[in-house]
């Protein structure tokens, strides 16, 4: 650090004599390249913004503009299709499954997770580099290699649960249940948010906790009235990132809920509805409406995105290099 | 201090370690056993069957063609993400004139930014409904079909296949057994997908690398009469070093995985064929699909064995990659 700064402040006289003409040769390539990485960026500025604008545009259109001018604004702007995908799309049922799934599973991540990314980060005992690494496992495995036994594990463990107590635990945490799916959530959302916190509580100043716990508080009352607190802003930035994360989820519940035979009910998530829009506009032909579903889809992230920018990138990028 | 440690580490620990056994390391656990049985995913009888299965990987053509596929993608798609996501960083960060003001990035770089990581936010659904209408075979519909025909680059009436393209492009089929080794168009495709959606997070990524680096070097370098192309390649790039190596092993084991590509963007005429399949919905295609119902030991056997060239291109890009850190 100080040989830099003295550095600094020693190149303008050294530097000096020799300055014109490096500095119109820097300026005349600076120039080439300002232009040039100008319409670079603006180019895939488009290629990223545009596509979904003009998503967002088709379902203010009709069927027969999206067909025939696919590149023209509308000529009226109709929101009927919004309605077409909330109520014949299903797109409604959807976002509400979503919802209900998530405000369980979101919730109940970030309280498991603090939890035991606490543990690990502020107690020494046998075991915990151990408990550590199982967590880590979890962090490179792709999911989809333990998909087809996750699927039985899901089944039998409420089967045999439902048989061992008698109580109706295949329609708690069975196929096709919110209870399977929350559990699921959490579970496959638990190492990366293990990994943020654990590295947010180490931060956390000792002397805090001493006294604290000098005070009287039970390491539980610790945890929860002084380092939950504390650590607000990496709950903020890994709980948007989960948010996110389990929004989108697809393979799981692409997976998990299936209707369950000709009783079930469909409890699909957005993005199975989605998709299944996609399947339905090829013989139904309702492109409106599928555009309509997608924007519903997307807005709230967007717009969560939008409002939280700096964090969700923080969150998103921040342990990954830790 | 230490009353009642005991208890409440393991009322912390107890019930998320349980889950997440449960749920993860369970499974992982029982794709390794399956791998070594000739299960057909629900008799009640599991018959052993060694290392069987995975000496009938050597003979899976399908197999090496879409592992062929894998190491395609793992060549291509690393290296192009990471050097736009470098480019637009430098840009962003950097590659503004260095005034009085010091060093910043290009005018609007902060909106640039928040725009180039949209992709990252969609889900996979949307991904493919957006993209499909880009490659769409119509050059009155699709997006890129309707451009070229515009440019008088294709015959309206013969529009690109795109993801409906079996064709290998930039390399020869070549013939293997009874198989082919390719890069078939609708495999690229995919490849720019993945590259579309993965540049805004590593140019994040690469973001948060150079705000670290200390102004004053890239000032210094300035002072000394440096171009920007050589403060990249002199200063950013061996600074970054450490950022670009972690990118490589995320994009590698992406491009071993690529499963949510192949299995929801490609078309299912085109997993029929093979050509857009890659190891790990082939994988998917061999557990559940009806016509394959007594091949799910195997595809434990090809998941564990994806699972091990994972774990050795980690292993090997990490030892590579690996160089002295630089202090600053």
């Amino acid at each position: 650090m100080t040989t830099t700064t003295s550095r600094h402040e020693a190149a303008p006289a050294a530097a000096e004599p020799k300055r014109p003409a490096r500095d119109r040769e820097a300026k005349g390539e600076g120039r080439i390249l300002n232009a040039f990485s100008h319409t670079f960026l603006a180019i895939w500025g488009a290629m990223v913004a545009v596509p979904l604008l003009w998503a967002v545009i088709q379902s203010f259109r009709t069927d027969d503009e999206i067909l025939h001018s696919p590149l023209s604004l509308p000529k009226s702007w109709h929101i009927d299709a919004f309605g077409r995908a909330w109520t014949r799309g299903h797109i409604g049922d959807y976002f509400f499954n979503t919802i209900v799934v998530m405000i369980f599973s979101v919730t109940l991540t970030m309280l498991l997770g603090s939890m035991v990314a606490y543990v690990l980060a502020r107690y020494r005992f046998p075991g915990n580099r151990f408990f550590y690494y199982l967590f880590f496992v979890g962090l490179v495995m792709p999911i989809f290699l333990g998909l087809v036994p996750l699927y039985l594990t899901v089944k039998n463990l409420a089967t045999s649960i439902q048989a061992a107590t008698g109580l109706p635990f295949e329609h708690w945490i069975g196929l096709n249940t919110y209870g399977g799916l929350i559990l699921v959530y959490i579970a496959y959302s638990l190492p990366f948010t293990v990994f943020f916190m654990h590295s947010f509580f180490r931060t956390l100043p000792e002397s805090v906790a001493e006294a604290g716990l000098i005070d009287g508080a039970s390491h539980t009352a610790l945890f929860f009235r002084i380092m939950l607190p504390m650590a607000k802003p990496g709950l903020v930035s890994i709980g948007l990132f989960n948010i996110i994360g389990q929004w989108n989820q697809f393979i799981l519940p692409n997976l998990l809920m299936k209707p369950q035979g000709p009783g079930d009910t469909d409890k699909s998530m957005l993005t199975q509805g989605l998709l299944a829009l996609v399947n339905n506009s090829k013989y139904e032909t309702d492109w409106a409406r599928l555009f309509a579903g997608m924007t519903i889809a997307m807005l709230p992230i967007l717009a969560t995105y939008l409002v939280f920018n700096s964090r969700i990138q923080a969150g998103l990028t921040g342990s990954i290099t830790k | 201090m230490r009353h009642g440690r005991f208890p409440f580490i393991v009322g912390f620990l107890g019930f998320p370690v349980l889950l997440y056994f449960v749920y993860v390391i369970w499974p992982y656990m029982q794709t390794a056993y399956y791998s070594l049985t000739d299960w057909n995913g629900f008799s009640r009888t599991v018959p052993y069957a060694g290392f069987g299965n995975y000496a009938d990987l050597l003979k899976d053509d399908q197999f090496l063609r879409s592992l062929f596929h894998n190491v395609v993608i793992l060549v291509v798609y690393p290296i192009i993400t990471i050097v736009l996501a470098l480019f637009f960083a430098f840009m962003l960060n950097v590659g503004g004139r260095g005034d009085r003001a010091g060093i910043r990035g290009v005018a609007g770089s902060g909106i640039y930014k928040t725009i180039f990581f949209f992709p990252q936010l969609l889900s996979i659904a949307i991904v493919a409904i957006l993209w499909g209408r880009v490659f769409e075979s119509s050059a009155d519909t699709g997006f890129l079909n309707a451009l070229l025909a515009k440019v008088g680059l294709v015959d309206p009436a013969h529009p690109l296949l795109f993801l409906g393209e079996t064709e290998s492009w930039l390399m020869p089929a070549l013939n293997f057994r009874d198989t082919v080794l390719d890069a078939p168009v609708v495999l690229w495709c995919l490849i720019v997908i993945a590259v579309w959606g993965g540049v805004g997070f590593y140019l994040v990524l690469f973001s948060a690398g150079m705000q670290s680096i200390p102004k004053d070097i890239f000032e210094a370098a300035l002072l000394d009469g440096s171009t920007r192309s050589q403060t990249f390649f002199r200063v950013t790039l061996p600074l970054l070093w450490e950022h670009i190596s972690v990118a490589w092993v995320y994009l590698g084991i992406a491009a071993l995985d690529f499963f949510l590509l192949a299995f929801a963007i490609a078309p299912p005429s085109m997993l029929a064929t093979g050509a857009s399949h890659v190891m790990s919905s082939w994988v998917y295609h061999t557990a559940f699909a009806s016509s394959r119902y007594d091949k799910f030991g195997y595809a434990c056997a090809m998941a564990v064995t994806m699972a091990a060239f994972t774990f050795l291109f980690a292993l090997i890009q990490l030892r590579i990659t690996r160089r002295e850190k630089i202090e600053y």
